[in-house]
Order: C-alpha cells, then structure tokens, then sequence
C-alpha cells in the first residue's frame, strides 16, 4: 500500500502532505525534513528511488520525481513496483496539468482542496484506485460542477438571510 | 519570481473562479513563501493562529469564510503547527448541507483526526446519513472518510450502509465501497470475515476501474491466505489475457501500454499463486509470456511490467523458456544507462539467482560498474544482491567491499544492517579464522555497539572453540594472531564496549598462551583499558576477571606474580567501588593471588572455558553428610511450605536473599569465566566432605592446604554460616546459585549456536582455500575491475561443471591450459600451472594442495593429469545433479500447452466457472526435481568424508540449495 505523498518545494517548503497511516503532526514534519535532507544531497542524474527504511521503518521504499521547484514524492511498502510509482506520479502531475493547464507550484499552493480531491480519486486509503488521468479529470471535473452548483444554490438563502439580519 | 507570483496567484483566482481566495489567505501563502528563515516563518504562522482564533469563534460566519478559515488550518497543520482548536469547526462543516462546504469538512477532518480520536464520535452519525445520501458525491465523501475514521468498534454502526454500497449505480461509489471494505479488513478481519465474498464477486464487475481497484484488496487476501485463492487462477490469467489483448477501455491505456498498471498487480497476484504450485504456474505460462512479448521497452511503464514480469517467473514454477526471456529483460536493463533502470535490473537479477544461478556471470561487469556507482540507493541494491550471492569463494572480497562501504557512510541505520550482515557472511563463509577475526575487528572497530552483543559472544567462543575440532595447533594459531591483533588495536583511542569485551576476555584467556607475551605486558594492557573507560563497568568487570585468570596462570605455572602498581591501584579502587560486582571481583582476585598453584589450578584451569560443566542440582553428594549429620541428632530438613507460620520472618530473609542474589546474577550472566568454577564443588567437595554452599569463588581451599594461613579468607566466615544456615535454609541449596546457572547456560547456548553457526557445506568448506589461493595468484596479472569481478563471480556458476561439460572453460583453467603446451620443467612455471588448476575441482581434500605444491619437482604432466582425473571425478559426482534436472525440464515442456487457450476469453464469469475442470490435473510432487536430490549430495558428502574432510554441515544439501 502506499503510506504517504508528498509535495515539497527545492527549498524544503511542503505543498502538500498526505499520510495514509495516521501519525502525529511533529511525527510527520519529522519524516518531511528526513526526506528532505535525503532529497538534497542526491545528484541530478541518479536513480529516482531511495532506500526509506531508515525513515519510515521497515518495508517501505521512496520513490521521487523532480519536476521544476517540485518534488513529489511517494512512499510505499513492497506490494508495489517502484517504476510503477514512478509512472504513477507522472500520472498525477500530468492529471494536475490537464486540471490547471500548465500547473506551476503556485497552483498547487492555491488550490490546496482540489489537489487533495485530485489525489483521493487516485488513491483511497492508501489503495491505488485509478490509474487512468482521463478517469480522474472526469471524476474531478464533474465534483467542481456539483460543487458550483450546490455552491449558487447555497449562495442565495446565504445572502438573502444576509440581507435579513442586516 | 515576484512575477512568476502575481501570475500564479491570477491564474489560481482564474481557475477557481477568485471563490474563496481572501486577500489574506494569499498574502499568509506570499509571506510565508517570502520568509527567509524557519523562525520568520513560524512567527508568520504563529500571528495567522491568533488570528483564526480569534475569527473562527465569532458567531455568524458565513460558510465560505469558515470554509477559507479551514483550508488555512489544514495549511497552518501541513506547515506543522498545531490547528487542534479548529478542529471542531471541521467536525460541524461536515454536517452542512452544501456539497462544497461539506466535502471541505471532509476533507478536514481525514486530515485532522485518526481513528482514536474524540471527536469521532460525533461525525459517525453524519457520515451514516451521508452514506444513504441521493447526492453520489457526498456519498464518496463519506466513504473517503470510513477509510480514515472509523475503528474497530464503529465498523458495525457503518458496515451495513458500505455493503449495500457495494452494489451502487455509480462506479465511482463501488470502487470506494471496496475500498472502504478492504480498510475493515486490514483493521479487523473478523468484524468483515463473512463479506469476503464480495470481493470475488467485484472482480467481475463491468466497469474495469472497479476491478481494477478489487485487485487491492485481492492482491492482500492472497499474500495472508493462498489455497483459499487457487480457484481464481484462471480468471486472473482471462484478464491479463484480454488487458493485453487492448479489450479495456481507451481510457486505461497508459503511454500506448494497455492499463499497465492492471497488469502489474495482476502479475503481482499471479504470482503469489503460482509460488510452489506447478499446476497453477502452468496455466500461466502462456500468458505471461505474451506479456513478455507485447511489451514495450522503451517506456518506463512497459519497463515496469516487464519487471513485474521478471517477479512474476521467478515466483511460480519455473519455466525455461520464460527464465531465458527474463534472463534477457534483466541484460537490457543493467546494459541501460538509466539509473532506474540499473536499480531494477539489480533487484531482478537477485530475484533470479535463486532460481539460475549461473546467470549471474554474465553480468559480473555491469554489476561491479553499479557496486562503484556513486548512486547510494543503487549501490545498496547491489550489495544486496552481492550477499544473495555469497558463498566461501567470494566471501572475502564481498565482505571486505561491504566494510569499507560501511566505514564510509553515516547512516546509523543502514550502517547496523550492513554490519550484521558482514557478520552473518563472515560467520557462514569464513574461508580461514584469522581472516574471520580480522573481519570481525573491523566490523567492531566502526560500527561499535550499533552491533548486536551476541556476535561479540560469537567471536569470543570462535576464538574458544576454533574452527576443527580436532586441530589444536591450528586453535592456538588462531589465538594467537587474535591476542596479538587486540594488543595492537587496544593502542587505538575509543574502542567500543562490546568489542573490549572481547579483548579483554581473550588476553585474559589465552594472553600468555603461548609465552609470546609475559604476564606483565598483558597484566599492564589490562590496567590501562580499565582506566580509560573507568565509567564502563562492564569494562572493568571482564578486565579484572582477565587480570585474574592471567595471574592465576601464572601461579599455576609456578612463576613469580608481582603485581604492577597500577594494577594495585587499580585493585585499591575497586575493592571500594560502589559496583558490589566490581567490589566481588577485586575480592576474588585478591583471594585467588593469596593461594598456593595446586589450588589455584583447581580454581583456574587454563584452557578450560569449552570445557563442559555437569551441575548437581538436586545436590545428592551431600546426602552422606546429611545422613551423618541426622545420626548425630540434627533436626532433618522440614520444606518451607509444611513449616508452621512462626517463620514468617524466615521468609522475609529468604526473599532478600533471593533478591540480591538475583541482582548479582544479571551481572554475572556476561561473566566468561564462570564456566570453570563450577568444577570445584565436583572434583573437591565429595572428598572433603565439606558443605557445599557453592560460592565456589570464595576458595575452599583453605582446608585442603592449611599452609596458607589466610587470615581474612571469607571462606572462614562462610563455613561459619554454613552450620547456621543447616537448620532451615536449605531452599537456597536447591535452588542453584548464579554461578552453575550461568555456567550451564553458557554451554547449552555454545553448544546450539555452533550447530547453527556451521551452515557450510562440504565442498564449499574444502575448496574454499586453494580457490582462493589460486585466484589471487590469477588475478594479480589483470586489470583492476576483471579481478574484482574474477573474484566475485569466479566460483558463482558451480565452477566444477565446467570442464566436463567443455564450454565456458574457466579463465583459471584455460590459463592451465595454455601452460601446459610449453614443456618447461623449471620449478617455477610449474608451481604457477598447478595453481591455478586447483580451481575447477571443488571436491579436492585439502590435504592435496600441500602434495600438489610439493610435486612440481617431479613431472609436472603427470601432476596435471592427476588433476584432471580428479575433476573428471568432481565433475561425474556432479553430473548426476544436472541429469536428475533435465528430464523434469523435458516434462515441464510436455505439461504446458494442456487447455491454457480454454475458452474463458469471452467474460471473465465463465472463466470462473471453468476452473473446476482445470484442477483436475494431477498435481506434480513439488521439491523432487528441484535442485540436487538428496542422494546426490548424500553421495558428494560420503565422497568428501573418503577424502578426509570434515563436513561441518548436517545437511548438506540445505546449503546447496541456499546457493545453487
């Protein structure tokens, strides 16, 4: 299964955190700042994987991807294969990219909600359920349309009852 | 960058229609992007708190502005700050009615809250209603939160909404309901043990996310039960079938591969089924190998698969055909220049030896360019599989590889493994003791006490025992490069505990051995290590139990003992150390130098520590001093519990007893010298007559040789005690004191790790020497990475085949060769050709490398010839062993193309429904053909015992199958 994702920035800043085993916040910027400093000292043209045993006990594997300031990283344990995760991070930066058109960093910092839906979508309770970006924009797309819809409608009594209080 | 910024922050507010972007939640991102220390940046996060505080508590917020707050808590949380006094907020969002404030909440809280916490309990309701929701968005949401929130104790409240689920018109809420399914299980397998049915009948679900999401859980009931799952074989295969026939869904092909990723854990699941099972591995045959062929190398994914593949074959039952194409994936991937691809091949390879050993020679190159490739992951990887490969031939050269590595990282953890795995190599392989010892202080010396106490006892009762049995000379060899190494390394600053155990345990055991050293310099050593680590004071312990074996010895040999001065210091300081061990044993040393060397050999023989001990319990030597006792009208002994009351406080002094004599046992465990003492109550007490308290420490002596007067002998005050202790105290006969406790203990443990220890097989344990010898000489003449490689894969593919069957001549051998032409008679040439001859054959006795080296000034042919006969020898013995492997392979052949195209292609239903006709098969005897069968290796272990070597392995064959 895969035990957490994360997006960090070349300066060690978090853009995005998710663990799908529970642990305490100090516990989890902990493992960020591990990961990072292992990050940091590796060259540019070496393997992408990382041995995360010494972080993240034991089973458990690394896999990252260095995409402009961003790294996003994977862990997981041995019921998954590192090329795949490797894919499967290009999967979502690429669904990322179709979501944003041309995401930048900025993006992901901004539109904190709807990465995470992005990623739920991928991957649930540590499960990877959908590999297909296509699959996933669809799903994304039409949670964003209901989300407006239902979103107008509450708008109304919203500022209607605005409008009586006042 | 400042633009880059603007830019980023309007297409942001652009994609998400400006909706709950605030000014202020972008400036808290902008400041905090700006910030130019982690101080900066937590004074920033800590005024943002303050502020959300004090927002979020007002009443009446309108819900998008709760909504911005709470986004900016999960951002403060990720940041690492604490947002626990919003949580609650989060709890109430995801009771909202609107889909996005509510989804918000979610959101929140799965990033919040964990199972345990309190506020769980009061969003269970509404995640029940919201289960039951119209709306299949808020229903997902729900679901996304059992997966995170619910525990063992709110499944059932959940579980019936989840079921029904299950069968859900969207396939969005099917996939998750399985998904939510499969979280219940891994946390209570029970509470769901009745709904695994489930999961089989989702495989055949019609939209292929929802399968493909099934595999998950699949893939985990498998790896727990496997017979349970033999039935799904087939309808695994169909679907990996029709995935690579394209029959999915456009939308699942993934850079021109179909749903690869599918694939993957299909072959996952294949191939934890097919492991060991020979018919359910030949239904997949077929299929895998199309895999094989539709796969496309140039992309990452499709490199994934094959890797998969790759795992797949060396799973199940192995097939030729698949093993050659696995074989030639893995050559393509250490051939390629990417790292990753390095790293999979590496881990490939591993897989693979276990299976075809020999496939490894082929790549020795690429594996020795990724042991120097300055990738850490990759060069872990590799030195994993360098230690799958291991065996008495390479085992120096992998050993001393993974010490230097060790020496030159930081990482604690990593640097434990690596250095308990040179010990588990070293212990296995040890071509020689002195190189063992070596190794061993190398480990010690930089890793310290990262390595487990147990390998220093290791060492120590190596050193003791010594390899042979037999061979005493070889024993005080060892000893002796083992003393002198330690009286070299003791100068070095900063040793670690456990390994001045040993040191010091060694020089006080055999330091004056064999008279190289006098008892000074080691007594003086002695004294300066327990100075240096004077807050060690286990340390000090085995220093000073050293101290008085060394003197003790020297008594016994009836020479002169005067203490050094620092020694008496030394002795004065611990006599009032605080430690009541130290303090015992200064004590005993003390009493020990005061004895004549009649006794004192008694106490201390030398050279005695393997020595067995038999310990009396029920101490029945002293029933004639009982019986006489009882006729001179002693009270006979009444057990403690058909005592009247009255001795209540009999009891109490029992249990200190019992206590200090328990706190001093956990000391005295790590004590080696324990193991001679026990032997004075047997050898002197029946004689003597003397009651036996056995506090053998305290020498009895006295009454043997009442020359010495020792006036402040403690044993006069024992035996005082002891006419004390006779009327009511016996239960502290019966139970043993420490000291024969330990002692027993001590040889029990020495006795089972050393069956453990001694793994080697025979051929390896006799070929290891001349081998080695002969590639050091072969070597030399090469280039560097040749002769690393030549080292490391030399002896991988059994090297005694190759003559017989004539391809593949080893270097060595065909260097053997070419000698042998030229006719030269000089004395050097021909040592030089015999050497290297020695390789091939693994079976040679190791008494024949002295014949060989001495028969070079006869004929040189004729010693050749003798040995090609020999290999010819080896090789017949062997021969056996490949023959007894073919004709399965030829029947394997045979076996396979049996209705694996059955026609289950159309759905995967029917291929269920098929399988009741393929198990049918009958099932094959697993084990009997693979490997050498046992008569084979009974056989090669009868010939080797002929030769005169001592097999050290009881089953052989265990280690051949270890190693291929």
């Amino acid at each position: 299964m895969i035990k957490a994702v994360m997006v960090m920035n070349t300066q060690g800043k978090t853009r995005l955190a998710k663990f799908y085993e529970y642990l305490p916040v100090e516990k989890q910027q902990e493992l960020i700042r591990g990961i990072f400093a292992v990050l940091c000292s590796r060259a540019e043209n070496v393997s992408n994987f990382i041995d995360a045993e010494s972080i993240f006990g034991p089973d458990s594997r690394l896999v990252y991807k260095h995409f402009a300031t961003l790294y996003f990283v994977f862990v997981f344990d041995s019921s998954e294969n590192e090329l795949a995760v490797l894919d499967l991070i290009q999967v979502f930066v690429e669904t990322l990219d179709k979501c944003f058109q041309n995401v930048c960093e900025l993006d992901i910092v901004f539109n904190y909600s709807k990465v995470h839906t992005i990623l739920d979508e991928m991957i649930f309770g540590g499960q990877v359920v959908e590999t297909s970006s296509s699959e996933i924009m669809k799903a994304v797309e039409e949670i964003s349309k209901l989300e407006a819809a239902s979103n107008a409608i509450t708008l109304i009594p919203k500022s209607a009852s605005g409008w009586r209080s006042r | 960058m400042e633009q880059l910024r603007t830019f980023g922050r309007e297409l942001a507010m652009g994609s998400q229609g400006g909706f709950y972007q605030s000014k202020e939640f972008l400036d808290l991102v902008k400041s905090i992007g700006e910030a130019r220390s982690k101080a900066e940046e937590d004074r920033i996060v800590v005024n943002e708190i303050d502020t959300l505080k004090r927002r979020i508590a007002e009443p009446d917020i309108p819900k998008r502005k709760m909504k911005e707050y709470i986004i900016r808590l999960v951002y403060i949380e990720m940041l690492g700050h604490d947002a626990s006094f919003g949580y609650i907020h989060a709890v109430k969002m995801t009771h909202d009615d609107s889909l996005l404030v509510k989804r918000t909440g979610y959101l929140a809280v799965t990033l919040f809250l964990n199972e345990e916490h309190d506020l769980i309990i009061l969003i269970v309701n509404t995640i029940q209603k919201d289960l039951k929701s119209d709306n299949y968005l808020v229903v997902c949401a729900a679901l996304n939160a059992v997966c995170k929130l619910i525990n063992e104790e709110t499944i059932p409240a959940v579980l019936p909404q989840v079921v029904e689920l299950l069968a859900h018109p969207k396939e969005a809420v099917r996939k998750k309901a399985i998904m939510a399914l499969h979280c219940f299980y891994q946390k209570s397998p029970s509470s769901v043990s009745h709904l695994i049915s489930n999961f089989r009948k989702r495989l055949c679900d019609n939209d292929p996310g929802v399968m493909g999401a099934t595999l998950c859980p699949l893939f985990d009931l498998i790896t727990r039960d496997v017979n349970s799952y033999k039935d799904l074989v087939i309808s695994f295969v169909s679907i990996l079938k029709q995935v690579t026939e394209r029959r999915l869904s456009k939308a699942y092909d993934y850079h021109q591969m179909p749903a690869p990723f599918i694939q993957i854990k299909l072959l996952k699941i294949l191939a934890l089924l097919g492991s060991g099972d020979k018919q359910a591995s030949e239904n997949m045959y077929t299929v895998v190998g199309d895999v094989f062929r539709k796969c496309d190398f140039s992309s990452n994914i499709g490199n994934a698969v094959l890797y998969e593949c790759i795992c797949c074959v060396s799973s199940i039952y192995p097939n030729p055909k698949l093993l050659d194409s696995a074989a030639d994936i893995i050559s393509r991937f250490l051939k390629s220049d990417s790292h990753n691809l390095k790293y999979m091949g590496i881990d490939a390879l591993g897989r693979l030896i276990k299976i075809s050993p020999e496939i490894a020679e082929q790549h020795q190159l690429a594996v020795i360019d990724c042991l120097e490739d300055p990738d850490d992951t990759l060069k872990r990887k590799t030195f994993e599989l360098l230690y799958k490969m291991t065996k008495s031939t390479n085992v120096e050269v992998i050993v001393d590889r993974m010490i230097d590595y060790m020496i030159s990282i930081n990482d604690n953890h990593y640097k434990t493994e690596i250095a308990s795995r040179c010990v588990e190599l070293a212990e296995q392989f040890a071509p020689s003791n002195q190189w063992f010892i070596q190794a061993m202080n190398k480990v010690f010396e930089h890793t310290g006490d990262l390595v487990n106490i147990k390998v220093a006892h290791n060492l120590m009762r190596l050193i003791a025992e010594g390899f042979g049995e037999d061979d005493d000379n070889a024993d005080s060899k060892l000893r002796s490069s083992a003393v002198e190494s330690y009286l070299r390394i003791l100068g070095e600053p900063k040793l670690p505990s456990g390994f001045l155990q040993v040191i010091c345990w060694v020089l006080g055991e055999y330091g004056t051995a064999d008279g190289m050293f006098c008892a000074s310099d080691i007594t003086g050593k002695l004294c300066d290590v327990a100075e240096a680590y004077s807050s060690d004071d286990t340390v000090k312990a085995y220093a000073v139990t050293a101290l008085m074996k060394i003197y003790a010895f020297e008594i016994a040999a009836g020479r002169e003992v005067d203490m050094l001065t620092e020694c008496q210091s030394l002795m004065e300081e611990l006599l009032a150390s605080h430690s009541t061990d130290l303090q015992q044993r200064a004590y005993e040393l003390q009493g020990v130098i005061g004895l004549d060397a009649h006794a004192v050999e008694f106490i201390m023989p030398s050279d005695a520590s393997c020595e067995d001990i038999e310990v009396d319990k029920d101490l029945s030597f002293l029933d004639g001093y009982i019986q006489e006792a009882i006729e001179k009208g002693a009270q006979p002994y009444i057990p403690e519990s058909e005592r009247p009351g009255v001795l209540n406080m009999g009891n109490f002094r029992n249990q200190d007893h019992h206590e200090s004599s328990h706190g001093l046992r956990f000391e005295a465990y790590e004590l080696p010298k324990p193991a001679v003492q026990p032997r004075i109550p047997r050898a002197l007490l029946p004689s003597t007559e003397i009651v036996p308290v056995p506090e053998p420490v305290y020498p009895r002596e006295t009454y043997q040789t009442p020359v010495t007067p020792i006036p402040s002998n403690p044993s006069d005050a024992g035996s005082a005690e002891l006419k004390l202790r006779l009327d009511g105290v016996q239960k502290k006969w019966g139970r043993p004191t420490y000291t024969p406790e330990t002692s027993t203990s001590n040889s029990t443990s020495q006795k089972t790790v050393n069956g453990a220890a001694q793994v080697d097989g025979p051929s390896t344990v006799n070929s290891t020497r001349e081998t080695y010898a002969s590639r050091k000489l072969q070597v030399e003449i090469s280039h560097e990475k040749q002769k690393l490689a030549a080292s490391l894969f030399g002896g991988s593919s059994k090297p005694e085949k190759r003559p017989a069957t004539g391809h593949k001549v080893s270097k060595a051998s065909s260097h053997m060769l070419e000698k042998s032409h030229v006719p030269n008679s000089s004395m050097e040439v021909a040592s030089e050709k015999t050497a290297p001859a020695q390789t091939p054959p693994d079976l040679l006795d190791l008494g024949e490398p002295t014949s060989t080296s001495t028969a070079p000034s006869l004929d040189p042919f004729k010693q050749l010839e003798v040995l090609l006969d020999a290999t010819q020898d080896a090789s017949a013995a062997n021969s056996a062993t490949s023959a007894s492997r073919s004709p399965d392979v030829m029947a394997l052949y045979a076996d396979t193309p049996v209705g694996i195209h059955n026609k289950d292609e159309a759905d995967l239903l029917s291929g269920m429904s098929n399988m009741s006709g393929a198990t049918a098969r009958p099932q094959p005897t697993k084990g009997s053909s693979k490997g050498p069968n046992p008569k084979d290796s009974l056989e090669k272990d009868s010939l080797v015992r002929q030769m005169g070597v001592k097999p050290s392995s009881q089953n052989p064959n265990l280690f051949k199958d270890l190693l291929g």
